[in-house]
């Protein structure tokens, strides 16, 4: 008989499967704490806070990380209006092109990030647009539209037509039941849906070096110093300030959307 | 009198709504337009862009685009240089995928047939985080790690087992002087990154193995090694190959990886971001860039055949 209990073998390797996902972060953290800056000497010969005042101090930091909150809120915001237009059109009717729609939505993350960004860069090119903050949101706004969508379709489905023909029945217009019923019940979702954008977006490197010319965002001034580094912990002290930025959101809109079949994340 | 049963339009937004109840397609279509328009003229338009640049080619002594319609940037793919490029990076994405796959499988199974209660939540965020969190961040690490003076070479002296290191080091084709130089520090790093991918569509996969099916298995007298073949991998493999679509497609594109960890060889990708970047050469770098999208649309029809598209 088949005993329906986990086998050693297996705990072992999904449990070390999953430290395997983890550890390599922790890495991170602690080298910013290293008094070693030219090499990654194991284990660190000192440990120190400076990293953190230094980072603090250096004024080619700042500039990529404003530009990159810049363009995650407003790719964000406008992923979001696209995303839950499309998710609205989806869940009202079956129509003629309505799973080719669909396919447009994926594609620009079914595709690797290399082909969004190069061809973006051939249309910029043919167009001779020059390279500005518009630029990169154009691409981020267009990879993170499937984001809210996936949220916001995933929770219309779940919503029961019912409740709009009630409003409707009750005498609210179109834009009261958008107001008073959609909304409050898309609410949780769409917030999810923005927060995993916005995280995505604020992370996101391989599109944006293709889009954003001379501008540095704070993954491609991260990029560089990993080419030619120089104060190595200082770029440590940058990597957990990214990595704190995508990784609350996250938990974030877990919160938001868990209990439901539609948990956030599953359409990165 | 009763009251009536329509009530007057009490405003435009009330006559408007009357108008979208007459014609429902009319709000369908002011809903679908701007999402439509966007992709449509931003994503479509710039694949188009794609395209045509690849059939201009570069004058060799200008350096100038010609906008003239040419198979010319094509044939340059099919140089020795360029070929090598190309099967290095679909050697490579093959090798990551079956990497993952065999990596996943455990986590997938576990996570989908045993873990209950808080396990599952543990293990859904367990998967979910690492897929979300800063792909830079996650790719430093490793360099951190694989460095000659990092944690991996303390750990194997520590333990007698910095034989391990050299001796793959010693392989050829994987030569380097240490792990963060060599095509297997590459390797490593994008089994890692890639790994969330293949384990969600997996783990989805696994769910719907009717526990029913793995006790008929065990009352026909299958072992537990029967039942694995014969009933849990053949009904898991589209999960395996939806998964493979992403670790596949990710690995084929990616550039920043061989970038940072490696021997500096190319890549699709890499190449496709020089050739933009310092050489210039943007038909010839989306010509490139065609290739994965050509490689992903063979590959697609195979998994379709397949029947993958059932567990996405």
């Amino acid at each position: 008989m088949r005993s329906d209990r986990p086998s050693l073998l297996l705990k072992i390797t999904a449990i070390g499967g999953l430290l395997f996902l983890h550890l390599p972060i922790l890495f991170i953290f602690l080298y910013a704490f290293t008094t070693e800056e030219r090499t990654y000497q194991f284990p660190p010969p000192g440990l120190t806070l400076k990293w953190f005042g230094v980072a603090w101090e250096r004024p080619d930091i700042w500039p990529p990380l404003y530009l990159s909150l810049k363009v995650a809120a407003i790719a964000t915001l406008m992923a979001m209006v696209l995303g839950t237009l499309a998710a609205a059109a989806m869940s009202r009717a079956r129509f003629f092109g309505r799973d080719q729609l669909s396919l447009l939505i994926i594609l620009p993350i079914a595709l690797p990030g290399v082909i969004t960004g190069m061809s973006l860069r051939s249309a910029f090119g043919i167009m001779d647009i020059p390279f500005s903050t518009w630029t990169i949101v154009l691409g981020h706004a267009t990879f993170c539209i499937v984001i809210v969508y996936n949220n916001a379709v995933a929770r219309m489905r779940r919503l029961s037509g019912g409740i709009m023909e009630a409003s409707a029945d009750l005498g609210a217009n179109a834009f009261q039941t958008f107001r008073y019923v959609l909304l409050p019940n898309l609410g949780s979702a769409l917030l999810a849906g923005g927060m995993l954008a916005f995280a995505l977006s604020f992370d996101e490197v391989i599109v944006t070096t293709f889009t954003a010319g001379q501008q540095s965002t704070l993954p491609i001034w991260m990029l560089n110093e990993l080419v030619r580094p120089r104060q190595r912990p200082v770029t440590n002290v940058v990597a957990i300030v990214v990595f704190a930025a995508t990784f609350m959101p996250i938990l974030i809109a877990y919160y938001l959307t868990r209990g439901g079949s539609e948990t956030a994340g599953m359409g990165k | 009198m009763s009251a009536p049963a329509i009530l007057p339009a009490r405003g435009a937004a009330d006559r408007l709504t009357g108008v979208f109840w007459r014609r429902p397609n009319l709000l369908l279509l002011i809903l679908v337009t701007p999402p439509l328009l966007w992709l449509g003229v931003v994503y479509l338009g710039s694949l188009a862009a794609l395209l045509l640049q690849s059939f201009y080619s570069i004058d060799e002594f200008s350096g100038v685009v010609k906008e003239e319609f040419t198979l010319k940037t094509y044939a340059e793919l099919f140089r020795a240089q360029n070929l090598d490029i190309i099967l290095r990076t679909v050697v490579m994405a093959a090798a990551v995928t079956l990497a993952c796959a065999i990596l996943a499988f455990p986590i997938a199974y576990f996570a989908a047939r045993y873990a209950r209660g808080p396990w599952k939540a543990a293990f859904y965020l367990g998967v979910m985080l690492p897929l979300w969190s800063s792909y830079l961040v996650k790719v430093y690490a490793w360099k951190l790690i694989l460095a000659k003076e990092g944690v991996l070479t303390w750990a194997a002296s520590g333990t007698g087992t910095g034989f391990l290191i050299d001796g793959i080091l010693s392989i050829p084709g994987l030569e380097g002087s240490s792990l963060s130089t060599s095509p297997f520090g590459t390797f490593l790093v994008f089994v890692y990154i890639w790994l969330p991918y293949m384990i969600l569509p997996m783990q989805a996969a696994l769910e719907r193995v009717p526990n029913s099916m793995l006790e008929a298995s065990a009352d026909l007298g299958a072992t537990r090694g029967q039942t694995f073949r014969t009933v849990i991998l053949p009904l898991a493999m589209p999960g395996v190959i939806a998964g493979s679509i992403f670790t596949f497609s990710l690995t084929l594109g990616d550039y920043i990886i061989p970038q940072i960890v490696g021997n500096s060889s190319r890549f699709i990708g890499l190449a496709v971001y020089q050739l933009q970047g310092t050489a210039g050469n943007i038909p010839l770098a989306a010509a490139f860039a065609v290739v994965p999208i050509v490689i992903m649309l063979i590959y697609l029809t195979l998994a379709k055949r397949a029947g993958a598209f059932d567990a996405l």
